[in-house]
């Protein structure tokens, strides 16, 4: 057996053509392309409604809202107790709620446990406080490793925990939609529910980070 | 169902990619239109999130491993959409022009309703449903449950024992509502600890606490 012989359909279509015309992502753009059009012309679909629907989770609903809430409960113990005991009652108050985050549970860190959330079947996560969630929480290798082996996952996110710690792995099987309250920082006494806020990043609430140092955010 | 959609605890799948929080939301124009479709939808009452988280986990399992989340998201929604009778192949292909859907739905949601009803979001308990099976404190084992339908009963828990530590109430069953009624049910958050559900590879001291309705569950004390 020799050699296979040079490929000729690199030969007959260059890299450039073969890409223009076999991309998956330009083939995925124009079925959605098309659906759309089906949708909006059965009557099923606003366009409008659908560029409404982007800008609310582009520019509006993100994790600032829950950073928002943490760094209230930092400073409110009347307030973390009551988000404790009813999450979604809590974050109401402060004007977040709705799809995707219809029964919020928190969960709190302490020097004692670290908790950390997945969904191990999809991509479930609390919208109204953290927005979209990023790629990663929705690909094979955080979904298929972080409930077997929690630790290396966070120390891959530079989230190193002792041993002397419980690690609590909140797999989002149902509705229920959970948000991990990150330990305030050290060194943030007196410091304004703004300031704080910023150190409060979507990581830290979906418990692969801690929140972050004021050093590191020039908060101070 | 046993697909590679269930993929607690599997091997192989690589290091994680990480992305700042200041990243784009989406990756691609088409990624939004995917999206807010899919969001614009539900109030047409036509199909339920169950169907279409099952929709999704019936992409065939090679290009559900190929695919980004997005993609995966349009596969479902073609998948359920045409299983509907809403769409069909032959108006995705261009072959015929749009046909008039004429199954019972609800209205479009319009532009100015759409922060309302994406506020209110929906409702998934239920004030009558079975009686429950278990109580916080009962030690249960996931069953040994293998159906071709939809399950939210993740593979790496079944016939592993833990322990029921919160009720949280009559909800509509997932496992059910992709499939008819919503033959509700108790939900519980049971905790499992690491070395029961992983063995020696486990460790000691950790838990993984999964949400499972009263059928995923039998009793172990």
């Amino acid at each position: 057996m020799g050699k296979d012989p040079p490929s000729a359909t690199l030969e007959m279509f260059p890299m450039g053509h073969t890409h223009k015309h076999s991309d998956p992502l330009s083939d995925t753009a124009l079925r959605v392309k098309t659906l759309e059009s089906l949708l909006v012309e059965k009557g099923l679909v606003d366009p409008a409604t659908l560029d409404a629907l982007v800008d609310r989770y582009e520019n509006k609903v993100g994790p600032r809202n829950g950073a928002a809430v943490i760094a209230k409960a930092w400073g409110d113990p009347e307030y973390k107790a009551r988000l404790l005991a009813d999450a979604s009652a809590a974050i109401a108050e402060l004007g977040f709620a709705g799809a995707q985050g219809e029964e919020l549970i928190a969960k709190e860190n302490t020097d004692d446990i670290h908790n950390v959330v997945v969904c191990t079947l999809c991509s479930c996560y609390p919208w109204p406080v953290l927005g979209l969630p990023p790629v990663w929480y929705k690909s094979a290798p955080y979904r298929s490793r972080v409930v077997r082996e929690p630790r290396k996952v966070l120390e891959e996110f530079g989230t190193a925990v002792a041993a002397d710690v419980e690690v609590r792995v909140w797999d989002s099987t149902a509705e229920t939609r959970y948000l991990v309250i990150p330990q305030r920082p050290n060194g943030t006494e007196g410091m304004s529910e703004q300031d704080l806020s910023d150190l409060v990043s979507r990581d830290s609430m979906i418990g692969v980070t801690r929140a972050l140092d004021p050093a590191d955010v020039g908060a101070i | 169902m046993d697909g590679v959609h269930d993929m607690g605890g599997m091997h192989g799948m690589g290091p994680i990619e990480m992305e700042d929080e200041k990243g784009p939301k989406f990756h691609a124009d088409w990624e939004k239109r995917v999206f807010a479709i899919n969001n614009a939808i539900g109030p047409l009452k036509i199909r339920n999130i169950d169907e279409s988280r099952h929709a999704r986990e019936r992409m065939k399992p090679s290009d559900y491993m190929a695919s980004s989340y997005y993609q995966i998201w349009l596969d479902g929604l073609v998948r359920i959409l045409s299983e509907k009778g809403v769409i069909s192949d032959a108006e995705m292909s261009g072959a015929i022009a749009s046909q008039p859907f004429t199954g019972a739905h609800q209205p479009a949601l319009a532009p100015d309703a759409m922060d309302m009803v994406m506020d209110k979001g929906a409702t998934y308990t239920r004030d009558t449903g079975k009686t429950p099976s278990f109580k916080v404190g009962d030690k249960v084992q996931g069953r040994n449950i293998h159906p071709s339908g939809h399950t939210r009963l993740p593979r790496y828990a079944r016939g592993k024992t833990g322990e029921v530590v919160t009720d949280y109430g009559l909800h509509a069953f997932a496992d059910a509502n992709a499939h008819g009624p919503d033959d509700a049910q108790h939900l519980y958050s049971v905790r499992f600890s690491s070395q029961e559900l992983w063995g020696a590879d486990g460790t000691d001291g950790d838990y993984i606490y999964i949400d499972l309705w009263d059928d995923h569950l039998e009793d172990a004390s």
